[in-house]
């Protein structure tokens, strides 16, 4: 399926409608991750993504959020390759764009002036399967959980945070790295990276049915 | 660059019809918003009413015709609204592409049908005016939705034909096709069923069924043109408003390409001006509410906004909760300002990230950076900067500072204002006092 590249490289492919942002981050990419982080191919709108995807099967996928075609939550929802993880790469910090982003599948959500060697760390975590919470992205998360922004989709019943979880974004929010956050805590980085994910999933739950098929997979109804 | 949209909270709440998930018009969920109930509740009302001689449909229909669809110029950050209307934003889905509440709809319709049939028999009267009231509320439903739709025309016109029909397809055809045909149909069937009395009485109520369909086809359309025009008149202003604004961001973004191209030898002047026209632009392009000073949030903002300017730092404001900027909350604002100031000056870091947190009971906030660090019980006596005007300044106005420093490791400052005792004694320290509430004495 989507093997490294020869030389152990994460395939990542760059979904951006601006030509010159994509040549910019392959520029930036090639420099500060060589033999890290490879760039397999571009895509300027949904269905070409759609397709790029379906045709490389990137580990990773870099995925501009206001994209012709319907946004990068639509080439989220088509699922061209079913192991492919997603990083939004977005100027818009929009806290329904991130959190509808998030909720529509992305493993995480940077803005687009992150730095060269972030981003990589970036990438390679969301290729580990671990999720990649911004600061800003925690405070979105802590809000939309405290119900003081309306982001429309977040269900009454969409399970709460758990004390430790609310904890563990409030750190991140406050620009602590994970392993801040897991000294801090008295815990250790997996504990912290598993709390995230389970934020993440939380906010995935987008409906009542999935809410409900998600519950049932656990044998809970 | 301050700019108000005119929704904020505090501005008058009208109730809507809630168009992001109808099951009919969406006339219950939009009044559950309005009215904070569950919107259970209230469809049980309309449906518990309407065996009072069909009350709860009358007024169901009445609130129809007179509630505006919600959000028909729903406003956001101007690169938000663009992004929304090139299609590069993912858009609603309507809730009746699943299948569920239509079929529960029909289902209900035609228990009505088999249900009136069983008491009345097979009337007449009875299928004509069955079949007319189905053609009617077809065609009532696309007039609805064309409604809604007719303001998408980007040319800004309002086209008689997209009125009517919306943006067409064939499920807009089918159903004006279906619901003209049901009420012809009906027509044919009345006077054939009733075609051995009189004949004056067939014409006549087939004209006056003619006329109702007429009514309901430019009905809604029509009662709601004076609604819309004061919409539209309102809208026109925004976009004059909005067109100066771009013009004025376009000469603030050249002017600062012009600058930076001047100062291209000079990088942390170049990267200044980058990093204050980025903010700029970003701040009035994505956020919806912008940040003015009186909200903490909005306080905050601009303070990391000056400091960024005066100092080589970049700062990350995150912000959960708002509350307004009273003058309790002021000294929270003029401490983490010299919080964040001391990370420009000493960290030896360029990035500084502030995080608050606004609960019901009290303010949290937090400046954080990863620079130098030093250690706080060796330096403590001489760092009057910290100690003056961080932490008395916080325990002088009731609240608290703690700061917390390794070598090596960075800095965090925490403050803490609690929010419901700021009106009481502002000289005692809050963890002398853990908080009680007057209900709590009394019950004892």
């Amino acid at each position: 399926m989507n093997q490294a590249s020869p030389g152990g490289a994460v395939r990542v492919v760059l979904v951006d409608d601006h030509a010159m942002f994509r040549a910019g981050v392959r520029a930036e990419l090639a420099a500060t991750g060589a033999g890290v982080v490879e760039v397999v191919g571009e895509a300027a709108d949904a269905d070409a993504a759609v397709a790029v995807v379906r045709d490389l099967r990137p580990q990773v996928v870099l995925l501009d959020v206001h994209l012709p075609g319907g946004g990068g939550v639509e080439v989220m929802r088509r699922q061209p390759s079913p192991d492919t993880c997603y990083l939004a790469l977005s100027v818009s910090d929009a806290a329904e764009d991130v959190i509808g982003t998030i909720r529509g599948g992305a493993r995480g959500y940077v803005t687009k002036t992150i730095t060269g060697p972030e981003l990589v760390d970036a990438i390679t975590r969301v290729a580990g399967g671990d999720a990649v919470f911004s600061p800003r992205l925690a405070g979105f998360v802590l809000d939309a959980f405290a119900g003081s922004i309306d982001v429309a989709a977040v269900d009454e019943d969409l399970d709460r945070l758990t004390e430790r979880e609310r904890e563990v974004m409030r750190l991140i929010a406050r620009g602590y790295a994970y392993k801040e956050v897991a000294k801090e805590l008295y815990i250790s980085v997996k504990t912290v990276e598993t709390h995230m994910s389970s934020v993440l999933r939380k906010l995935q739950l987008s409906s009542r049915h999935e809410l409900t098929k998600w519950a049932s997979d656990r044998r809970l109804l | 660059m301050t700019h108000t949209y005119p929704v904020r909270p505090g501005a008058p709440r009208r109730a809507y019809r809630d168009m992001t998930a109808p099951l009919a018009g969406g006339v219950a969920s939009g009044l559950a918003e309005h009215l904070a109930l569950p919107v259970l509740w209230v469809r049980g009302f309309f449906v518990a009413t309407a065996f009072l001689g069909g009350f709860g449909l009358m007024l169901y229909a009445g609130l129809w015709v007179f509630l505006p669809a919600d959000q028909r110029f729903e406003h956001s950050a101007p690169g938000l609204e663009s992004a929304t209307r090139t299609g590069k934003r993912p858009g609603r889905r309507s809730r009746l592409r699943d299948a569920g509440p239509a079929i529960a709809l029909g289902a209900l319709f035609f228990g009505v049908v088999l249900g009136v049939e069983q008491i009345f028999g097979q009337g007449v009267l009875f299928w004509p005016v069955v079949l007319g009231i189905a053609g009617i509320g077809l065609l009532w439903r696309q007039a609805d939705e064309a409604q809604r739709e007719r303001w998408m025309d980007s040319s800004g016109r309002i086209d008689p034909f997209r009125a009517i029909f919306g943006s067409g397809g064939w499920a807009a055809y089918g159903r004006i096709g279906a619901g003209l045909g049901l009420i012809v149909t009906a027509l044919i069937v009345f006077a054939v069923a009733a075609g051995q009395a009189t004949f004056a009485v067939p014409v006549l109520v087939a004209g006056l069924l003619g006329l109702l369909g007429l009514a309901i086809v430019v009905g809604p359309w029509a009662m709601r043109l004076i609604d819309d025009l004061s919409a539209e008149r309102a809208e026109r202003v925004r976009t004059q408003e909005r067109a100066d604004m771009a013009a004025h961001l376009h000469d603030s973004v050249l002017q600062t390409l012009a600058l930076i191209q001047k100062n291209s030898h000079d990088s942390t002047a170049v990267a200044r001006l980058a990093r204050s026209q980025e903010r700029d632009l970003r701040q009035w392009l994505f956020e919806a509410e912008t940040a003015d000073a009186t909200t903490l949030a909005g306080a905050l903002k601009e303070m990391a906004a000056e400091v960024e300017t005066q100092h080589n730092v970049v700062v990350d404001v995150v912000t959960v909760g708002d509350c307004p900027l009273g003058d309790e909350l002021r000294p929270v604002v003029h401490a983490a300002r010299e919080a964040v100031v001391n990370v420009a000056k000493h960290a030896g870091t360029q990035r500084a990230d502030v995080y608050a947190e606004t609960s019901p009971s009290a303010v949290d906030v937090f400046v954080r950076d990863r620079g130098t660090g030093f250690d706080v019980d060796g330096v403590a006596g001489d760092r009057h900067g910290v100690r003056s005007s961080i932490v008395d300044r916080m325990s002088r106005h009731g609240g608290r500072a703690d700061v917390r420093s390794a070598p090596g490791e960075g800095t965090e400052v925490r403050l803490h204002m609690p929010r419901d005792r700021a009106h009481a004694q502002t000289d005692t320290h809050p963890q002398n006092h853990p908080q009680t509430h007057p209900q709590d004495e009394e019950n004892r």
